[in-house]
């Protein structure tokens, strides 16, 4: 019995066991993400008690309080847009965030990748070095970095470029730097590894046959490059949507992100129900997101 | 012994580059007198001015005509695909000129120029079918879709593609790859199409196919090929002309026959197939013919085509398949030993000491059809087949 090292028994099916070394993860999965959801998807639709939690019974009103609002008098509903706004403007933030990430990092990536192996290493380990310290101390740290008393102001004044401080910090520019700053590292390391097989020499095949480089960047570059920029798009703008930290710290709190607005109904507002229906919300975004690149891929596959 | 000066004949019939251009009336070219492209006085330096700088072509000059199938042959690093590169636009050169059928093209980006490359490992767009590969150029060119429609089609069907035509590059074999990347070159009808060892990544009985395609090709199109290889036996069977490169120069420009029967230099005469080079002393002569004295073999004669000084040190070039065995001795042989013997299936191999040279000689299945075999350690005799030694000064 000792020539089959790989079975967990001589009885189960090759496959099944074999598909037994996934418990692990599947475990960990379902305790750790199927299961909080779908307390999430049962709280968003109870009535929310008087000091936190929830009461048993069913209710839409947390997804009626997102488009509507209830009248206290009358009990009548009311379109009101504001939460709406706050969705809309997280999601603005987290493409600006996305794009400019990409921006910066295809160029940083292709200089990275046409280095020798060496510089190459070395350079990856400086994009690492931020990760040595925690998000929350990086954000402060930002915020020290960015407020009217900081290096960069104070230094502005004393040389007379300036003569009141810029307002750097508690606004959407703080928080959108924040938000590059956290994760620009995902875009440049899916863009790196990209650029590393890119073929350079499919360039030259372009050229070759009368491409110019604009054209042929868009034709040729972009197209084979796609995996790396969806993967790296996807790693910068699922967690800007729901980012909490840098709003609720470079931001203020002054604007309100979706992140921001969850975490306020699980807090002071003690409206649990309405928090879930907006995590629902925000989950079923970054789906339709997902869902959207995965088709569009795939129609690549069969167009071209 | 007297310092006389050997003159070659007035019309030395041994003369290389004069056999060449009598050979050129023969071949297929419809305006003879048109160059396609042409180099003169061309150097390509990489990491100029730095500690790591390489001339990697020194003062390069070569025309190349238009229809022909012309091939740069030399060893890995001599300098042949910086000269392709320089003709597709993909490396600037350093000094000198480039022209592709009159125009200045030096300074051109590869975009600009009438030229179509088939790379080495295919370079063909994996996000592509093999349509839309070979559409690709005139798609560049602003080809009306109709038309582009059509040469794709033509081009799928003289590379046998057509039904290969909807799937893409990473789904096929090397042979095909090879075809789509030759159809993609020649779809916009390049003036000019540069190969840059297309055949290298093919397995052998492909590539001895693909060779036959290749020069059909070539001659169903018209256009000029300029065909980069290492193999020079790729070389000897594909090409109108060849041109053998080492270290940067040119060393030989001529007809496969010529680069072979008349090699000008040891590089060549060694590089292409093989040749024993024999350390020999001008005798004398007179006549265009020359005496020369081998050490420990005696004296033998040979045509010259450049003048030579009596006493003056050359080397003989002697393809193996034409040194003659035998057992007795006869005018203008010599005694050799044989020291190994190898059998080769269609041949036999003998490697021969003459004195202190060492020799090879091949002869078509020794021992059969009345021929004789020798074994290790027999004395024989050696004679050289008239109009076999190649008198070579460099």
């Amino acid at each position: 019995m000792s020539a089959r090292p790989l079975a967990l028994s001589s009885r189960i099916p090759p496959g099944i066991a074999r598909a037994g070394l996934l418990w692990p993860s599947l475990g960990l999965i379902l305790a750790f993400m199927v299961a909080p959801i779908a307390i999430m998807l049962t709280y968003s639709f109870l009535v929310p008690a008087a000091y936190g939690g929830v009461e048993w019974t069913f209710s839409t009103a947390a997804y009626e309080q997102i488009l509507f609002e209830r009248d206290f008098l009358d009990d009548s509903l009311t379109f009101t847009p504001d939460y709406l706004i706050v969705v809309a403007r997280s999601l603005m933030q987290a493409t600006v965030a996305t794009l400019l990430c990409l921006v910066i990092s295809v160029p940083t990536a292709y200089y990275i990748a046409t280095r020798t192996d060496r510089v190459k290493n070395i350079w990856l380990f400086l994009i690492t070095i931020p990760y040595w310290v925690n998000l929350l101390i990086r954000t402060i740290a930002l915020l020290f970095v960015l407020r009217d008393d900081g290096p960069i102001n104070s230094a502005l004044i004393d040389v007379g470029v300036i003569g009141q401080p810029l307002a750097l910090s508690y606004n959407g520019f703080a928080i959108s730097l924040g938000l590059i700053y956290s994760f620009l590292p995902f875009m440049v390391l899916p863009l790196y590894s990209a650029f590393e097989r890119f073929d350079f020499r499919l360039l030259e095949a372009a050229y070759d046959l009368y491409a110019s480089r604009r054209v042929a960047f868009f034709r040729v570059v972009l197209p084979v490059m796609r995996p790396g920029l969806i993967a790296g798009s996807l790693l910068v703008f699922i967690p800007s949507v729901g980012s909490y930290l840098a709003p609720d710290i470079l931001g203020g709190g002054k604007t309100l992100m979706i992140g921001n607005l969850i975490g306020t109904q699980f807090q002071g507002a003690r409206n649990w129900p309405f928090g879930a229906a907006l995590s629902m919300i925000l989950l079923t975004i970054t789906l339709i997101v997902l869902l959207w690149l995965a088709r569009r891929a795939a129609q690549q596959q069969q167009l071209t | 012994m007297q310092r006389a000066i050997v003159e070659p004949n007035p019309t030395p019939p041994a003369d290389g580059k004069a056999a060449s251009a009598s050979k050129s009336g023969s071949l297929p070219v419809q305006h003879p007198s048109s160059v396609a492209a042409e180099v003169r006085n061309l150097c390509k330096t990489y990491n100029a001015g730095t500690p790591r700088a390489h001339e990697a072509l020194k003062d390069f000059n070569l025309s190349i005509r238009a229809n022909e199938f012309f091939t740069l042959l030399g060893p890995s690093g001599c300098g042949k695909t910086t000269l392709l590169r320089i003709l597709g636009g993909f490396e600037m050169l350093t000094s000198g000129v480039c022209r592709i059928f009159g125009e200045d093209v030096s300074r051109l980006p590869p975009e600009a120029r009438p030229v179509n490359t088939v790379f080495q490992q295919y370079a063909l767009f994996p996000h592509m079918t093999v349509r839309r590969n070979i559409a690709f150029g005139l798609e560049m060119l602003g080809k009306p879709r109709a038309e582009v429609e059509r040469t794709v089609e033509r081009m799928l069907d003289m590379v046998h593609m057509t039904e290969y035509a909807d799937r893409r590059p990473d789904t096929m074999s090397g042979g095909q790859r090879q075809r789509v990347a030759l159809a993609r070159a020649l779809a916009p009808q390049p003036k000019l199409l540069l190969l840059d060892e297309p055949l290298s990544a093919l397995d052998l009985k492909l590539r001895q196919k693909m060779r036959l395609e290749l020069k059909s090709l070539q001659r169903e199109t018209g256009i000029t090929f300029i065909f980069v290889t290492h193999d020079q036996e790729e070389a000897l069977a594909m090409s109108d002309r060849v041109a053998v490169i080492s270290n940067g120069r040119l060393q030989q420009v001529g007809s496969p026959e010529d680069i072979y029967e008349q090699p000008q230099s040891r590089f060549v005469a060694d590089f292409i197939g093989e040749s024993n080079l024999i350390e020999a002393k001008v005798a004398g002569g007179a006549n265009g013919e020359a005496a020369f004295d081998i050490e420990g073999f005696g004296q033998v004669h040979a045509p010259i085509a450049e003048r030579v000084e009596a006493g003056q040190q050359v080397w003989l070039s002697i393809r193996p398949e034409r040194l003659v065995l035998g057992a007795g001795h006869g005018e203008g042989q010599g005694p050799a030993k044989v020291s190994d013997r190898t059998y080769l299936g269609n041949a036999v191999e003998y490697h021969l000491r003459v004195g202190k040279h060492a020799l090879t000689a091949r002869s078509p299945r020794g021992g059969l059809r009345g021929r004789q075999d020798f074994a290790p350690d027999e004395l024989v005799s050696i004679g050289f087949e008239p109009g076999s030694i190649k008198v070579l000064l460099s």
